[in-house]
């Protein structure tokens, strides 16, 4: 399932729901991603908060084609994403990915995989604001070449 | 008519998030829309100079340049994806 939401998300609950729908599951991962501080270009330049915008529904269908992905390259017996858009603060929850799988190997790699596609392929932006102005996050290098990673290894 | 969104820093340096237009005469491929675009909008023409990478969706996929337009097509410019 995925979704693409303003509100917090509870990790324990989506544990629960994994557990429940994957009932054969030998191996469940999860993922939480959270907004950091280290943003900031300088030390006493503290980030504030961030914002996320989001390209709606082809957000949805890039999340779906990455999750399609990751079912054809492991065994997996569910899978959830879920992504918040919106005004973040320091420490907030931002994304998270669950896994369930018969086995661990297949549970850890798909969590990977599909947070590299996530930062790379679904359309979201972060935008920072720190206590002196405001600015776009730029992409990394480091982002793409994980993708190139899992292409190799296909 | 064609829908064109417009993202992020994109959005902002332009100062709107989305136009219609007919696919004007002429404008086979994304190159022919972004020179289009450019000729007629100063800002525009600014941000295909100087921004960094501009990627480019047509009907929520992303595509290359090349690629050829269809009346009623949806079409976003945007930077580089930072989610996650």
């Amino acid at each position: 399932m995925i979704t693409v939401q303003f509100e917090d998300f509870d990790i324990g609950e989506e544990y629960a729901a994994l557990r429940k729908q994957a009932c054969d599951a030998g191996a469940i991962v999860t993922f939480t991603g959270l907004v950091r501080e280290l943003y900031a270009t300088s030390s006493s330049d503290k980030i504030r908060s961030l914002t996320l915008e989001h390209y709606p529904g082809m957000t949805e269908r890039c999340l779906a084609d990455i999750t399609a992905q990751a079912n054809t390259r492991w065994q997996l017996l569910s899978t959830r994403i879920i992504h918040r858009v919106g005004t973040l603060q320091a420490g907030d929850q931002i994304v998270f990915v669950g896994t369930a799988s018969a086995h661990r190997h297949h549970a850890f790699e798909s969590a990977q995989f599909i947070m590299d596609y996530l930062k790379s392929e679904a359309p979201f932006w972060k935008k920072q604001t720190s206590t002196a102005d405001s600015h776009w996050v730029e992409s990394r290098d480091s982002d793409a070449e994980a993708i190139a990673r899992w292409q190799k290894s296909k | 008519m064609l829908t064109i969104n417009y993202f992020a820093s994109i959005r902002e340096a332009l100062g709107k998030s989305q136009e219609q237009l007919e696919l004007p005469s002429g404008v086979k491929s994304v190159a022919d829309l972004i020179a289009h675009l450019a000729a007629g909008s100063t800002r525009f023409r600014a941000l295909i100079e100087n921004e960094g990478k501009i990627l480019v969706a047509v009907n929520q996929t992303v595509v290359g340049r090349e690629h050829l337009l269809l009346e009623h097509d949806e079409i976003a410019f945007f930077p580089p994806m930072t989610g996650g």
